[in-house]
């Protein structure tokens, strides 16, 4: 998994430094996006996946994309989310 | 595309006795249809949004602007004169580049580190209010003792309100979510609040110390009208929020004694507890955005100026999205909640108001476990009346230790 970010899109809001701070992090000057492993090791790939869909802004794109169509790639969904 | 019903004004009224739910015909309109017609105050004819998908995909897309001068108001009264853009630096009633440009400026303070460095003196504020409360002796308001003060002084201090001027600042920010002062007072306190936030600006410009406002004056171009708006913002929204989260939210878990003791059992809980108490009691009724374009949403045709209000309560208790989601369960996940909105409005002072959630709401269990209300349910007045929902007063006693002695 390769991971992508729109620095311009980002709001700043945190949810990916949040849900997934082995792996990303904020600027002190702006508080946008910064991408600390663009290629996360294994364990933290549930974690990255969930930052992609949760970012407010879509700034992060992870190559490949989620597969929502797989289970461990739900994000939401009832009991899941 | 299904036939348009009649358009109707935005649910408000909640069943009597369940003070933590959101309107009822909200659940209807959800599974009925998600996007329908809606009555605006101001007579304009919008939609309303009930869904979690969709509340989430309109917060989401650009052709749906937060505009001033283009959305028409979900709530209250009619709008004085004609629809003006936001003055400077009201950035939440902007769109991209404008909005864009402020909150780039202003999410460097807001980030999840920094306010988490804020957590030793929200502890400290937070003991000083326990403190107060003990050494009162039960009953006291929870809303006046320990809600309203803590998020209040911890914006005050966050902007750089000097000390002084604190408690006559938290007594004006009061007065305006009270129901017992008058208009008149009203307008008094917010003539007052207005001048200040005029005053600090350059005050801080004269005088830069350590504090946001200061950062903001000498780190940036922003000018003095930007920055006094810019201050009006962060206050208001750093401080009604969260003073009903902190009471709101000690009154469901009082009513929820299970939950309670889950969580005073288990510190681990906390963060997510706070979560799930943002989900369960959605104080944000909704916001507001406008279609740029004719856009078509869940099968209906969105015309291009139209409105639409998107439920907050609703989509929170959507349960295509949340498993039993009228049942407050602190150990459930909760991710995708959309209590500080989605898309690039997305709350700038979550995580300022996580940390506060996360301390002030345990801290307050832990110093009174036998906390609990005073006066029966029904004699709690809920903020039916005000745009957040929340407690007016929250009566709450507690047995005074006998082992101390």
């Amino acid at each position: 998994m390769r991971i992508t970010v729109d620095r311009e899109r980002c709001c700043g809001a945190g949810m990916c430094a949040l849900t997934a701070p082995e792996v990303f992090d904020q600027s002190e000057d702006d508080g946008r996006v910064l991408v600390l492993d663009p290629v996360p090791p294994p364990e933290h790939e549930a974690a990255v996946r969930r930052t992609a869909v949760l970012c407010p802004s879509g700034a992060i794109t992870l190559t490949p994309p989620p597969d929502l169509a797989r289970t461990s790639d739900k994000v939401f969904g009832p009991g899941t989310a | 595309m299904s036939e348009p019903t009649t358009a109707a004004p935005m649910p408000t009224a909640r069943v009597a006795g369940c003070p933590f739910d959101p309107p009822e015909d909200l659940a209807r309109l959800r599974e009925e249809q998600p996007v329908t017609p809606m009555a605006y105050p101001d007579g304009h004819v919008g939609w309303l949004v009930t869904s979690h998908a969709l509340v989430r995909a309109v917060l989401a897309d650009p052709r749906f602007s937060h505009r001033a001068d283009l959305t028409h108001a979900p709530l209250g009264g009619t709008r004085m004169g004609e629809p003006r853009p936001a003055p400077p630096g009201i950035f939440t009633a902007m769109d991209p580049p404008e909005h864009t440009r402020y909150r780039h400026l202003l999410t460097g303070q807001f980030t999840v580190r920094r306010m988490r460095r804020l957590t030793g003196r929200i502890q400290e504020l937070t003991t000083e209010h326990l403190d107060a409360m003990e050494r009162h002796g039960p009953p006291v308001d929870l809303v006046e003792a320990f809600a309203l003060p803590i998020p209040g002084l911890v914006i005050c201090e966050l902007l750089g309100v000097p000390t002084g001027e604190r408690a006559r600042f938290q007594d004006d920010m009061s007065k305006l979510l009270s129901l017992e002062v008058s208009s008149e007072e009203k307008i008094a306190a917010f003539t007052t609040l207005t001048t200040f936030m005029r005053d600090l600006v350059p005050a801080k410009r004269a005088e830069p110390a350590d504090d946001l406002l200061s950062g903001l004056v000498t780190g940036t171009d922003l000018t003095d009208e930007e920055l006094t708006n810019i201050s009006g913002v962060l206050m208001g929204a750093g401080f009604e929020t969260t003073a009903n989260m902190l009471a709101l939210g000690a009154y469901a878990l009082m009513s929820r004694p299970d939950q309670l003791a889950a969580l005073r059992a288990d510190e681990g809980l906390t963060d997510q507890a706070v979560e799930e108490l943002l989900r369960y009691l959605s104080i944000i009724p909704g916001t507001v955005r406008a279609a740029l374009e004719d856009v078509e949403l869940g099968g209906q045709l969105v015309k291009a100026g139209q409105s639409v209000t998107v439920s907050i309560p609703a989509a929170n208790r959507d349960p295509g999205h949340f498993a039993d989601p009228d049942t407050l369960d602190l150990r459930r996940s909760t991710a995708g909640h959309v209590a500080f909105g989605h898309g690039i409005h997305q709350c700038l002072g979550q995580q300022l108001a996580r940390v506060e959630m996360q301390v002030a709401i345990p801290a307050l269990f832990a110093r009174f476990p036998t906390l609990r209300l005073a006066v029966p349910p029904e004699e709690v007045p809920l903020r039916t009346d005000m745009m957040i929902y929340g407690v007016h007063r929250l009566p709450v006693t507690w047995d005074v230790a006998q082992d101390e002695e």
